[in-house]
This record gives structure tokens, C-alpha cells and sequence, in this order.
């Protein structure tokens, strides 16, 4: 991936042997297996329902449109599902970045005694399934009242709710990830800034933060795709159907246009396009971001 | 954009750099003198803020679920909570039919992960580390049902399973009454059928990490390999292998992790209606249907806990160890 193995793929690109068109044909092959519940959901979701319902689902097709994906978008309004979604992705990845890069820089630049403790905490609070505490937080949630703050009074059933448990749970995570990357920076550059007189908060903002884009940018992107694909706390967390994020509104929609398996696909595969679009632009990022820190469960 | 930094920083942080890098070294003892009062009100707020959100939204909640699966409550005062000891869990060791079959469905699912899409997906990421034409092309195609949403993807195995409609059952000529094959509905094959989604997506998820591995193994010893004549399983299995422990460490415990957290795709296909039983499903059912009960799906928490721990555990010991000693 890196510069060098670039040069190395020029340089060793060996001509076609029979075992390198095997292996082409190979992968041709299972890549295409791999795409194919994707492509069939494609192809579901573009012939009309009338249609399949007579000829079968296995037919060459008549009519190949998008109505189906017009009407699953207009009759289950999800422009109001992808807005609910945005309230609660966007502040949710800017408050688990700001967060954990400072604690990060916290545990990485101070040598104070909590450090690793501090790390540990993080790190495992990470790991654990989410069900392990689903059970106290929907109590811990319902008991919490915010008249005036949520619409709903309570921290339940409210998109800060979602931020709040989002952010903590995925800070463990980026914590983890930063406090590695902002170790391997050079210490001397925030020792002569604290010499220099800079204050710690100028230290973290105008230094570290800049020399961090590379693993920010890598986290963020990872971040939305998590949460944007969120769908466990949505259910637990929220109970009118209204105020679900699209990908858990998703299971209610369904149920709508349940006799209809060719809007279910449309519906479906218009949830997952933002997400396939941000992979699309961002690949290198997403990727390399699992990777970074491939703790992650 | 800074692609190129980006896209170096897998193999320099997935794994601490081996040998005697200079990862930690330590900050000077005067450092701290220098730090003026407000530093330190910054650097506590900066460590407390997000250490408060963290610890009471996770670990206040994990240690009340412990406390909880020891009593009764009706969710409604805190003056109406119970000890009732260890009679939560007697009852659902003993007297829930659930409990078992979910547990061994749990561990099933692990087995199965590690067993085949996690081998396949190392098979994958060892071709194309071949210096292989097309080769992002197709790890794109591999890696595409990792992005997609669990959710979607349930919908998606849904039009192959659907016992009337379904792909399968259209191709082989079960989808008509008296022949019908419920993929989803019979417990006999309702969790292979939920598995073989899931390994869909498990196998690109593995091939990404150990991609990302592969790239951290030095060609020299894959060359030395070569000219003492090794072939390429005998390279695989005494070169490369061996050097991708880090990798296989994270691969495991992603792999288990993965599996207690099974959730979303069996949730969708069917609500964990019997043969999909998982303990993640049961505590949430616990909570969601009409007689939620506090202590009992809190117990169920603590056997997830409990396992999770004998794994998180040890894995972060290790961890933080070579931290330290790196």
C-alpha cells in the first residue's frame, strides 16, 4: 500500500504465468459470490412486484426500474429517518474525537501514575458486548429526567441519549488508537513548547491535534460508518418509532411493506448507499482506521 | 489529502513496532513543575470529562448489572429492590429453556467464525499480497459486506432465504406448498442459515487485518525462504504464519468478541425465535417485551460479562506488557 511496494509492483510484475491466470480466475470468481446477495438484492429491488409475483423471482426480467426505490423512499418518509440519523451521528463522532484525543493526550504526553489504568479502562470498556450493560442504562436512562432538555422529558428515547452512550462507548476505542499514534510523536516538539511558556491546552489544540489528522481522519471515517450503522442502542434506547435513526427505523419500516420483498430490498438498499458512498470517497481511511487499531470487536 | 502518511500508519500501530523503539519514553520528572495552575485545571478537565462520561455510561453499568442479577426490582423506586442472592441465576441455569440452547449457540457461532471465514479470509489476504493485478478491486468486493450495515444485510439474506420468494428455493424448486425449505423458520437450519450470512461478512473483515499484517512481515524472509527451496505451503506454514502472532491474537479476540456480541443479524432474520436463541437476544428480549425483569436479564448479562472477561482480560495484560516493555 505504501510508496515502496508500489515501486516493487512495477519493478516485480512477473508476466502472465498459468498459475497467475488461475488464481485471476479464482478471484474473479469468489469476488463475484461475494457481490452476489448484493447484486440480487439489486436486481429484486429494480422489477416490479406484480411482475416477480407471476414469473417468479428467478425470470429474465420485462421491466427493470426504480419505482421501487421511489416509493420505499416517499411512502416510509425517510428523509425524516436520514435526518435523524445526521442529529445524531455527526455531534456523536465530533464529541468521541474531541474527547478521546484529549484523554489521549492526557495519557500519552504526562507521565502521571493513572496513565495506563486510565488506558485499561478505555480499552476494555470497549470491548465488552453492549448487552452487558444494556439492561442498567435502559433503567439508568428512564430514570433520568430532562423536561425541557429532550422531547421526550427523559434521556430515553432522545437523540442526546443515543450521542451520550455512542460517544462513551466509543471513546474506549479511540482513546486506545490515539494514545498509540500520539506516542510515536517526538516528545521534544511539546517539551520545547512547554519550555517555550505554551499552555497545555495550546499544546494539545495547535501541535498534537495537527500532527494527528492522518489517525483523526482514519477514525472519523471509521466512526461514521459505526454509528451510522448502529442498530442495537436504537432499539433498546428509543421507543417511538419516530425518533428511530434510519438504520434501526429500518426493522419498523420493513414491517410496512412486509408483503412486498421488492420495496423490503429497495428500502434496505437505500440505507446502505450513504454508507457505501462514504466508503467509496473515504476507502483508505476506513481502512486503514480498522486496522490502526484492530482491537476493535 | 496526506494519503501516503495515512496509509503507512496500519502497520506502524496495529502492532507496537518490534524491538527496542522508542515508543515510551518517559517524560522527564522537572516536567511537571513547569505545569501552571490552569494546566492543571486544563489537563483535568481534559482526562476528566470523557473519563466521567466513560466510566458511568460502561463501567457503573457493568458493575450495577452484577449488582442487580442479585435481586428483584420493578424498575419503579429504588426502595423496591430485593436481595434475593443467588436465586436469578439458579432459576436460569435450571428453569429456562432459553438459557442452553442460547449459550451453545453462542459458542457454535464462535467455532464456525474461527473455523471457516477465518481461515478463508487469510487464504484471501495471502493471494492478493501476491503483488497481484486488480487486487484492490478485488478486496473491494470482499470488504463491501463489512461496510454495509448488519441491518441491511439481513434484509439482503432475507431474499435468499424467504421460503417463497427466496433465491434458493427458487433455484431448487422448494418454493412451492409442500416442498417449502424455511431456512429461517426451521430450528434445525435457521442458524446455519443466520452463520453463513455472518461469515459473509466475517471473511472480509479477517482479510482486512491480516492484509494489514501480511503487510508487516519482512520479503527478505519470504526470499531466504524461497531460495532454500521451501515451497509455498511450507513457506506459509514455517515463515509467515509464525510472524503474524500479533495478528492472530487480534484476530482471535476479535472473533470472540464478535461472537458474544452477535446481535443485529439474528434480530432481524427472526428475533432470535427458537434455534437462533443467543444470549445477547435474551437480555434484550428481557428488556423489550412485557414482563421485563430487572435481576433476571441482569444475570444473563453477568454469564456475557463473565466470558467476555476471561478473554478481555488476559488480552490487555498482554497488550499493555509490551507497551510498557516496548
Amino acid at each position: 500500500m505504501s510508496t515502496t511496494t508500489v515501486a516493487l509492483n512495477e519493478k516485480q510484475r512477473t508476466p502472465l504465468r498459468p498459475a497467475r491466470v488461475l488464481l485471476h480466475v479464482f478471484l474473479v470468481v469468489t469476488s463475484l459470490v461475494w457481490l452476489a446477495p448484493l447484486l440480487w438484492a439489486v436486481y429484486a429491488a429494480l422489477r416490479p412486484y406484480s411482475e416477480t409475483s407471476d414469473k417468479g423471482y428467478v425470470s429474465w426480467p420485462d421491466t427493470l426500474n426504480f419505482d421501487n426505490f421511489k416509493n420505499a423512499f416517499q411512502q416510509s418518509d425517510m428523509t425524516h429517518y436520514f435526518v435523524n440519523t445526521l442529529i445524531i451521528a455527526v455531534p456523536a463522532v465530533v464529541l468521541t474525537l474531541l474527547l478521546s484525543s484529549m484523554v489521549a493526550f492526557y495519557v500519552s504526553r504526562f507521565d502521571f501514575r493513572l496513565n495506563i489504568f486510565l488506558l485499561l479502562v478505555f480499552t476494555a470498556g470497549n470491548l465488552l458486548p453492549q448487552q452487558v450493560i444494556i439492561t442498567p442504562l435502559y433503567r439508568m436512562y428512564l430514570l433520568i429526567d430532562l423536561p425541557g432538555v429532550t422531547a421526550s422529558g427523559k434521556l430515553y428515547d432522545s437523540a442526546l441519549g443515543l450521542v451520550l452512550i455512542h460517544v462513551a462507548f466509543q471513546s474506549g476505542f479511540c482513546a486506545f488508537v490515539l494514545s498509540n499514534y500520539m506516542r510515536m510523536l517526538p516528545h521534544e516538539l511539546t517539551e520545547a513548547a512547554l519550555v517555550d511558556g505554551a499552555s497545555v491546552w495550546r499544546m494539545y489544540w495547535q501541535i498534537v491535534l495537527p500532527l494527528c489528522k492522518p489517525a483523526m481522519a482514519a477514525l472519523g471515517t471509521l466512526l461514521s460508518i459505526w454509528i451510522y450503522n448502529d442498530f442495537f442502542w436504537a432499539i433498546v434506547l428509543i421507543s417511538t418509532g419516530e425518533n428511530m435513526p434510519i438504520t434501526s427505523a429500518l426493522n419498523n419500516l420493513s414491517g410496512q411493506y412486509f408483503t412486498d420483498p421488492n420495496l423490503v430490498a429497495a428500502g434496505a438498499l437505500l440505507t446502505a448507499i450513504p454508507t457505501l458512498i462514504v466508503y467509496f470517497v473515504l476507502q483508505r481511511q476506513f481502512v486503514s482506521g480498522l486496522t490502526l487499531g484492530a482491537n476493535k470487536g | 489529502m496526506s494519503a501516503d502518511i495515512t496509509t503507512k500508519t496500519p502497520e506502524a500501530a496495529a502492532e507496537p513496532p518490534p524491538g527496542p523503539a522508542p515508543v515510551d519514553k518517559r517524560v522527564p520528572r522537572g516536567h511537571q513543575r513547569l505545569l501552571t495552575r490552569r494546566d492543571r485545571v486544563a489537563l483535568a478537565f481534559m482526562a476528566g470529562v470523557p473519563t466521567i462520561l466513560h466510566v458511568a455510561l460502561v463501567w457503573v453499568t457493568a458493575l450495577a448489572s452484577i449488582l442487580l442479577a442479585f435481586t428483584t426490582w420493578d424498575g419503579i423506586g429504588f426502595d423496591s429492590i430485593q436481595w434475593v442472592g443467588l436465586q436469578n441465576f439458579r432459576e436460569l441455569f435450571t428453569n429456562n429453556p432459553q438459557f442452553w440452547p442460547a449459550l451453545q449457540h453462542n459458542v457454535i457461532w464462535f467455532v464456525a467464525l474461527i473455523l471457516i471465514p477465518t481461515p478463508f479470509g487469510l487464504f484471501l489476504a495471502m493471494q492478493l499480497d501476491k503483488n497481484i493485478r486488480f487486487s484492490r478491486v478485488y478486496q473491494t468486493a470482499f470488504f463491501l459486506p463489512v461496510v454495509v450495515s448488519l441491518a441491511v444485510t439481513g434484509f439482503v439474506w432475507q431474499l435468499i432465504y424467504n421460503p417463497d420468494t427466496g433465491l434458493i428455493n427458487s433455484v431448487i424448486g422448494a418454493n412451492k406448498p409442500g416442498h417449502y425449505i424455511d431456512w429461517i423458520g426451521d430450528p434445525k437450519l435457521n442458524l446455519w442459515a443466520v452463520l453463513i450470512a455472518a461469515s459473509w461478512r466475517h471473511t472480509g473483515y479477517m482479510m482486512i487485518l491480516y492484509l494489514a499484517g501480511l503487510k508487516g512481515v519482512d520479503p527478505s524472509l519470504r526470499e531466504a525462504s524461497a531460495l532454500d527451496g521451501a515451497n509455498e505451503w511450507q513457506t506459509f506454514k514455517s515463515v509467515i504464519f509464525p510472524t503474524l502472532r500479533p495478528t492472530n491474537t487480534v484476530v482471535l479476540v476479535v472473533t470472540i468478541i464478535e461472537s458474544l456480541r452477535a446481535f443485529d443479524l439474528v434480530y432481524v432474520f427472526n428475533k432470535g425465535a427458537q434455534g437462533t436463541e443467543l444470549l445477547s437476544i435474551l437480555i434484550t428480549n428481557n428488556i423489550i417485551g412485557e414482563s421485563s425483569r430487572i435481576g433476571y436479564g441482569s444475570a444473563i448479562a453477568v454469564v456475557l460479562l463473565v466470558i467476555s472477561l476471561v478473554v478481555i482480560i488476559p488480552y490487555l495484560i498482554t497488550t499493555f506488557r509490551k507497551e510498557r516493555s516496548g
